[in-house]
């Protein structure tokens, strides 16, 4: 019975189980009445190091992480939970971010990132899907991959063309995201599989985390200039 | 002379009339404008300009500038274009299509007995004029006649513009129409009476002939004059009226996208007098700045500088005044001017009917600046729509959205089906654009 979050994905189990990382109470009560009983709410943390503490106790297959939280930045509960050996997922949620500090926390190994406007069922869909370990991509965030991977005119080549560039594929798979499709109107709308967006979008995550760390901060200073 | 002309064309898509002058002009490496001062002084003085340049119309086949698509772009009996760079291809002449026209060559052929009798009249007269008219006259009547029965509508338009004025005469309020006839007397008596002192002109030393040129001349100002000062002042009101339309379009994108949302508001929360009372408020200030400042209405507040700062804003105008979230998505930035900012309410409109039609929950803004493009999609999951059941007179679709893109060289392409939702693409060449953050 013991879940072993990361190896076998939701075949068969019957509602992962969640902890809620929000310093709004009411938002959390909120997100939990939203999410109903399709969902077992485990654990909840108003701060960073109660997040990592609940996390690692409860040890659920899905933290649900609102990117700014008082005491720093979403991704130090993404940084300290691995440290301490957990591979919890990780769903990024908040009304308005910095594109940078959306794409830090994804960086540090969410799978995903949703705005709080979601409706009720999309985050349910959302949870089910990052726990089972695919990755979740709203428009927002699809936005921000494509800004932070937009080819600047005059800038040299990076120096990894394979992990820093995204294939013309991913990049239409990404567009229409960020245009509002689902993943099923975009399987539809380029003639391929549901399977295969979700490949293309785990391939992106997997680039954005992997790709070096010089271009990303080059993006974020030049939109901080900006 | 430097490059290769190329064979004689006619240049209808550069000319005045009918592009002859141009074609000749080009031909010899003269300014189609001496040619042109040369045919019309020619015809002045013997008719023989006249002639010539019908005859020209009729033989000379059609040179395709290069990138006008003109209508008549036939193939069938063309020349091959010339050796040199000129690159357009020869179109048929009037001529070789008049051959098979066997009425037309009758009824051209029917006019010389007019000829005869006109010759007969100036040896009978005395009159060497009239005789040295009657050629370039039947030259004349006779290419008209083969333009008009042969030529495509493009040749056909210069004579329909040239020829409505007289035909409108006729068809005139009874008011013009005596006045019309009481002209046409004037001038057919001042003429008459000039030929008749040139008749009688050999008895008198050199004031008869002179007088009665003027006398003519005055016969045909009187006749004629009217109509000549009427073509002139209806191309310059073409122009300007064009200018109206352009304007006018703009004026009832804005009010439409204005003053008509807001009442459609109005009536939607008639029960709710504090919200009808505060946009009608807002619609008010609205209108006056418009009227008085000079502000446009559902402009930009004059702190908003970017796409990204518009559109942010148009999202919150929008989430403010309907039931409905915008998902704003932007990649890139570029500064507004005035395309940029024409797309801007282009898809704000596109935003607002989406909320207001649509019935979906939330609606999908995306925009992106590429290095030369800049795209913008506005996407809901509501009903949809058939374009075909959008009346001609919502002016949303076609002027407040197709309208402004055109305007301004861009494209709007409206992507819907009827329970699956919208998606309204709006798209600009930003070949010109500085892009934003680029260094």
């Amino acid at each position: 019975m013991s879940p072993v979050p990361g190896e076998t994905g939701m075949a068969g189990r019957a509602r992962p189980r969640v902890v809620l990382v929000d310093d709004h109470r009411l938002f959390r009560s909120g997100v939990r009445a939203e999410l109903g009983d399709r969902v077992e709410v485990v654990g909840e943390a108003g701060d960073v190091d109660e997040a990592v503490e609940v996390v690692l106790g409860a040890r659920p297959d899905l933290v649900i992480l609102d990117v700014h939280l008082p005491s720093g930045d979403g991704s130090l509960v993404v940084e300290g939970v691995r440290a301490a050996g957990s591979a919890a997922r990780f769903l990024a949620l908040s009304v308005s971010d910095a594109p940078e500090d959306v794409i830090a926390v994804i960086r540090a190994g969410a799978r995903g990132y949703v705005t709080k406007h979601i409706a009720g069922d999309e985050l349910i869909d959302a949870v089910e899907r990052v726990a089972g370990g695919d990755a979740v991509f709203s428009p927002r965030l699809a936005g921000f991959v494509l800004d932070a991977f937009s080819a600047i005119p005059g800038d040299p080549p990076p120096v990894d063309p394979g992990l820093d560039l995204l294939s013309a594929r991913e990049r239409e798979v990404l567009r229409l995201i960020a245009r509002g499709y689902t993943y099923k109107e975009v399987a539809r709308e380029l003639s391929i599989s549901v399977k295969t967006v979700e490949s293309h979008v785990s391939a992106v995550l997997r680039k954005l985390q992997l790709s070096t760390r010089h271009q990303l901060s080059r993006w974020a200073a030049q939109r901080r200039l900006v | 002379m430097g490059s290769q002309p190329g064979p004689l064309r006619r240049r209808p898509a550069e000319g005045l009339v009918a592009g002859v002058a141009v074609g000749l002009g080009r031909r010899l490496g003269v300014d189609p404008t001496v040619v042109r001062v040369l045919f019309v002084a020619t015809a002045l003085a013997s008719g023989f300009g006249l002639a010539a340049y019908l005859v020209g119309w009729v033989v000379l086949g059609v040179e395709e500038a290069a990138g006008t698509g003109l209508p008549e772009a036939t193939a069938g009996g063309g020349v091959p274009g010339g050796s040199g760079g000129s690159g357009g291809s020869a179109g048929e002449s009037i001529a070789s299509r008049a051959r098979s026209d066997v009425q037309g060559l009758a009824l051209v052929v029917g006019m010389v007995p007019v000829l005869v009798i006109l010759l007969l009249l100036a040896s009978v007269t005395q009159v060497p004029w009239l005789g040295s008219i009657a050629w370039p006259l039947f030259v004349t009547a006779g290419g008209l006649v083969v333009v008009w029965r042969d030529g495509t509508d493009a040749d056909r338009a210069p004579l329909r513009q040239l020829g409505a004025p007289i035909a409108r005469l006729g068809a005139g309020p009874s008011g013009t129409w005596r006045r019309a006839v009481a002209r046409a007397a004037v001038g057919v008596s001042l003429g008459l009476g000039g030929i008749g002192l040139l008749a009688a002109g050999n008895e008198r030393a050199l004031l008869g002939p002179l007088g009665g040129i003027a006398l003519v001349l005055g016969g045909i100002l009187v006749v004629f004059g009217p109509w000549w000062s009427n073509l002139a002042r209806e191309l310059a009101e073409e122009r300007r009226a064009r200018a109206r339309a352009e304007e006018r379009a703009e004026i009832a994108s804005r009010v439409h996208d204005s003053v008509l949302q807001t009442l459609a508001l109005l009536q939607r929360h008639a029960e709710d007098p504090q919200r009808v009372r505060a946009l009608a408020r807002g619609q008010e200030r609205d209108l006056r700045a418009w009227l008085f400042e000079g502000r446009a209405p559902g402009g930009l507040p004059a702190d908003v500088s970017t796409l990204a700062e518009a559109l942010r804003q148009v999202q919150a105008e929008v989430e403010a005044a309907h039931a409905t979230s915008v998902e704003l998505v932007i990649v890139g930035d570029v500064p507004l001017d005035d395309r940029v900012e024409a797309l801007v309410a282009a898809a704000r409109e596109a935003t607002v009917n989406a909320a207001k039609w649509s019935g979906a929950p939330s609606v999908s803004v995306y925009a992106e600046v590429e290095p030369s493009r800049l795209s913008t999609f506005v996407r809901d999951r509501g009903r949809g729509f058939e374009r075909a059941a959008v009346g001609a007179d919502r002016k949303g679709l076609s002027d407040s959205i197709e309208g402004r893109l055109r305007r301004v060289g861009g494209q709007a392409l409206v992507r819907s089906q009827p329970g699956l939702g919208t998606e309204v693409e709006l798209s600009l060449s930003l070949v010109a654009l500085p892009q934003r953050g680029a260094r």
